[in-house]
């Protein structure tokens, strides 16, 4: 059964990871990458992650994809162009990557005493998640809330129209 | 059933997904031209990245109850799960502000082509 859910997910990722270098326009981009969030969360749960596997939903396949087809729509993005520097790239970044893949596949098939994973293994629950998190890691934890807030004010005064200068300026100059 | 049950996959064969995910997603931020694409792109080698924590993390919970250190270890493997949640957080924020940053860019140049966008001044 963790074979067959194994290969199903892992070809459905691998699919969806494939099928975001294949199409042109982002929308189909975002639509693919989903599907590769999803059946990672599957795999998360299969090697015994249920947080994980919860949060991979609710985080990545929920906020951050809905954030990005978001911007897709609202920058009416269209279809990329094909140019000289893709074609440049595509000539380099192929024997590059494939190089670097090669690399860490052999590490991975020489390494030593890697275990196997099985259903019956028993999954690590969010108690005891919950207990390290809330105990050791409490710090590591309450800083990450104030990286949030920083990034919640740094995309407010980014994406804010007129970079917030202008604005200030346009509203000194009516005042006047 | 039982056999059903007891059906194993190696661990590594996680880790060569994870590696050739993280390949895919190289191959995508060099030969895509859409600013959107490419941040897509590294969010797939975040992802793949995650998958290979989250397969160390259960590599830690072999562990015989009779050997020392087997507490030590399963302590290393929650904290394993516990590294890729912070990843997250930190790729969420990091999505808000590469989103606001995108839209800036658009703002100011009109486009989204990664060949029209190399200079660092708006």
């Amino acid at each position: 059964m963790h074979l067959i859910l194994f290969i199903v997910f892992a070809a459905l990722c691998l699919a969806g990871a494939i099928n975001l270098l294949l199409q042109s326009h982002p929308i189909n981009g975002a639509l693919s990458l989903i599907v590769v969030m999803t059946s990672l969360a599957v795999l998360y749960l299969l090697l015994g992650a249920e947080f994980l596997a919860a949060a991979q939903i609710i985080v990545y396949a929920g906020a951050i994809m809905v954030l990005f087809t978001f911007v897709v729509m609202l920058l009416n993005a269209g279809r990329e162009e094909r140019t000289m520097g893709s074609r440049t790239w595509r000539a380099v970044g192929f024997p590059a990557t494939a190089a670097v893949l090669a690399v860490i596949a052999t590490v991975i098939l020489k390494a030593q005493g890697l275990g196997v994973a099985k259903l019956s293994d028993g999954i690590t629950s969010t108690a005891d998640l919950s207990e390290v998190l809330f105990t050791e890691l409490l710090l590591p934890f309450e800083v990450t809330s104030v990286l949030i807030l920083i990034a919640i004010l740094g995309a407010v005064a980014l994406a804010r129209h007129g970079h917030g200068d202008s604005d200030g300026k346009i509203e000194r100059t009516a005042a006047k | 059933m039982s056999s059903f049950l007891s059906q194993q996959v190696p661990l590594s064969w996680y880790l060569l997904l994870s590696a050739v995910l993280f390949s895919l997603g190289i191959v995508g931020f060099l030969i895509k031209r859409n600013l959107i694409t490419v941040f897509m792109s590294i969010e797939l080698m975040l992802n793949a990245v995650n998958l290979s924590f989250v397969t160390f993390a259960r590599q830690w919970q072999f562990c015989d109850a009779a050997v020392q250190g087997c507490l030590l270890a399963q302590a290393h493997a929650v904290k394993g799960q516990i590294f890729v949640f912070f990843v997250m957080m930190v790729a969420a924020a990091e999505a808000a502000v590469g989103l606001a940053i995108i839209i800036a860019v658009f703002r100011a140049r009109a486009t989204l082509a990664v060949d029209r966008i190399d200079l660092m001044k708006l």
